[in-house]
């Protein structure tokens, strides 16, 4: 195992692999399945394993997204602790009694007999005119399932971080990466776990809180030199974990700022965001906004794209608007 | 006309078109997305997003639509522009999508993983594997309510037959004896994976079969044998017997997607693939059946020649207003939410 203290720089994609990497060398039970394994997954984000770890670990499956989901539920509960590849959310939608049905109620419905300790990667987002079937941002729904835990990693910090900390979480996790991002790199420290539920504070302000996650904190990243020109002193959070999502530092940046932005790709309607702020409001009662992509899908030709955007250039537009 | 074999001509002109429309979009495709590891090139690319290509596949798309009409319907896969030009949709118009152009049959909305023209009948490509069996086995009950004397094309890959809503289409099929072709275009490959060593027992007719669909097998790069066998079937579901599958065996000439190198395969059976091109066994054919060499040479001249004009058609569209971002979304509610 690579106990060496010394960062390293990986890809977004890379990083997944050394947490993967290191949880299958430290644990004979963890597998992965799906698609196109055995080549090192389509994003390269399995490189090397199957080579290390062989095909009864790294498992090669048929286009069988009911079965890989399903199967993978049966492992857990059979001792494994499988990593389910989706390839991209929207296919998991083929899979989606198979993770909302059996994978999150079975601890529950079964009075506690049995766990399913799964990750579920499926990723998320816009990614260069892959139009309206491979560019959905869905972790809202999953959000919405009792017994489903929810992670949106930005950085490859994080991707090592908090997938180390999904494999060790004992819980069924919706893994949600994000397309954009796999040739990202970034400073990974291994050993770095980042605990579910536990948000970063990237900038420290006192004019506003954004709260956001994914692909969307570059975007708000990039909004801040703006933002700054315009006097406006943001406390940037990136959330990482959906659920369970860290109120404790959100509602305490907030209580600072006295008003709330919170900024994700997915639509805005019926969005993360809305409980987001919902849950501000009803606390603080503070001045909540949310900045999403209209309630259209994915269109291919990049004016249309472009609409389901968010982008810096209107964060900055909803900034300026909710503070005028 | 020299020679003597015009249908043979006419399945070679469709191939010849579906071939320099793929060649054509892949050289517009070089920039693409980031995937298969590679980064995305800084020159953005005319034709943006995954493009799967049907090169070397054209005698599956050409023998099969040459027995449909035009109000049969169609559904396709993520690999659909052989399906949708042997169908009889507009080149241009094609190529406009690709271009993310408003002169798309899309609008610019679908690009090449959901071109459709459902005037001449083809409902779609599609972005999920199986998905087009149910919904061609829904339009085969449509017509069969309706009492249409048409029938349904269901074009796949041999990837999906591992898919539940295949089993669950052909069996559907079968129960209320529709009028679906199925066809299963193995290339036998599914993006990096060899299928056969995916797929359990003796292959797609098999399992069609036990469900009680009438089978051939055939191969998929001789567009004659394609032809002959496709005739055959869509004759007996035309005539009210029941669904009937086709398992058309052929190869994939590029990668998975444009930017797909596919360095994943032997290139001994690359290229052993590559000799068997379905056009030279054409050619070959015509060449036989009398026809000169260079009527032939020129059918290849005027494919290219076409799919040169839509370049510059599509080139010079104009890109979809981002207002039209909101059209076609539905109509309750319309407008409400931006
Ligand atoms: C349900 C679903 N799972 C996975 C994918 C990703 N995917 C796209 S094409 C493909 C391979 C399909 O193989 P096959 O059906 O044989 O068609 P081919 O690409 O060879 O034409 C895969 C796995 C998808 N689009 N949909």
């Amino acid at each position: 195992m690579s106990a060496a203290a010394k960062p390293e720089t990986l890809t977004y994609a890379q990083a997944a692999c050394l947490a993967l990497q290191e949880a299958m060398r430290a644990d004979p039970n963890v597998v992965a399945l799906g698609e196109d394994l055995g080549r090192g997954g389509i994003f390269g984000q399995y490189r090397g394993l199957p080579q290390e770890f062989g095909p009864e670990r790294i498992i090669d499956t048929p286009i069988s997204e009911a079965t890989i989901m399903g199967a993978a539920v049966g492992m857990a509960l059979a001792g494994l602790r499988p990593v389910v590849e989706m390839r991209v959310v929207d296919f998991a939608l083929c899979a989606i009694d198979e993770l909302v049905n059996q994978a999150a109620k079975n601890r529950f419905m079964f009075g506690g007999q049995g766990r399913v300790p799964l990750v579920a990667r499926m990723p998320i987002g816009l990614w260069g005119a892959s139009a309206a079937q491979h560019s959905q941002s869905l972790e809202a729904w999953f959000a919405h399932i009792p017994g489903l835990a929810v992670v949106a990693p930005s950085t490859p910090a994080d991707n090592y971080g908090l997938l180390k900390a999904s494999l060790a979480s004992g819980d069924p996790v919706v893994y949600m990466e994000h397309k954009e991002l796999w040739g990202m790199e970034g400073e990974v420290q291994a050993g770095n776990e980042v605990p579910l539920g536990k948000a970063r504070i990237a900038q420290a302000g006192k004019d506003l809180t954004i709260v956001t996650w994914s692909r969307s904190f570059h975007d708000c990243v990039a909004a801040l030199p703006a933002l700054a020109k315009e006097s406006v002193s943001v406390e940037l959070i990136d959330l990482r974990t959906i659920w369970p999502w860290d109120r404790e530092t959100v509602l305490e940046s907030c209580a600072n700022t006295g008003q709330l932005l919170v900024v994700h790709e997915a639509v805005q309607v019926g969005g993360f965001g809305a409980e987001i702020a919902a849950t501000v409001a009803e606390e603080l009662g503070i001045r909540v906004r949310r900045l999403g992509a209209p309630r259209i899908p994915a269109g291919y030709a990049q004016p249309l794209e472009d609409e389901s955007r968010v982008g810096a250039a209107k964060i900055v537009v909803a900034v300026k608007s909710f503070l005028a | 006309m020299a020679g003597g074999n015009p249908r043979l001509v006419s399945l070679y002109r469709m191939m010849a078109r579906i071939r320099a429309f793929e060649n054509a979009a892949e050289i517009a495709s070089q920039g693409g997305v980031q995937a298969w590891g590679l980064a995305a090139s800084s020159t953005p690319a005319l034709v943006r997003g995954p493009l799967h290509l049907s090169t070397g596949q054209e005698a599956v798309a050409a023998g099969v639509c040459a027995n449909l009409v035009r109000e049969d319907l169609l559904t396709s896969t993520h690999r659909g522009h052989g399906h949708t030009l042997a169908k009889g949709a507009d080149l241009n118009r094609m190529m406009c999508e690709l271009f993310g152009r408003s002169t798309g049959y899309n609008r610019g909305k679908g690009g090449s993983m959901h071109i459709a023209d459902f005037s001449v009948g083809m409902l779609g490509a599609n972005g999920v594997v199986a998905a087009g069996i149910p919904i061609a086995v829904g339009a085969a009950h449509a017509l069969k309510v309706k009492k249409k004397s048409h029938i349904v094309a269901c074009f796949f890959g041999d990837g999906a037959v591992n898919r539940g809503p295949f089993l669950e289409g052909l069996n559907w099929a079968g129960v209320y004896r529709l009028p679906v072709l199925f066809v299963c275009e193995d290339n036998r490959i599914s993006a990096t994976t060899p299928t056969g060593p995916m797929t359990s027992g003796e292959g797609p007719s098999a399992r069609a079969r036990s469900m009680g669909l009438r089978c051939e097998n055939v191969d998929g790069n001789d567009v004659v044998a394609v032809d002959r066998a496709a005739g055959e079937l869509a004759d007996w579901v035309r005539k009210g017997n029941g669904p009937a599958f086709l398992h058309a065996v052929t190869y994939r000439f590029k990668g998975h997607v444009s930017v797909d190198p596919g360095s994943y395969r032997d290139p001994k059976e690359v290229e052993q693939a590559l000799a068997y091109d379905p056009l030279r066994l054409a050619r070959n054919e015509l060449i036989e059946a009398g026809e000169p060499a260079a009527a032939i040479d020129e059918i290849d001249t005027a494919a290219k020649i076409e799919v040169d004009v839509a370049l510059t058609i599509a080139k010079s569209s104009p890109w979809p207003d981002a207002a039209s971002a909101y059209e076609d979304v539905m109509d309750s509610g319309k407008g409400q939410w931006k």
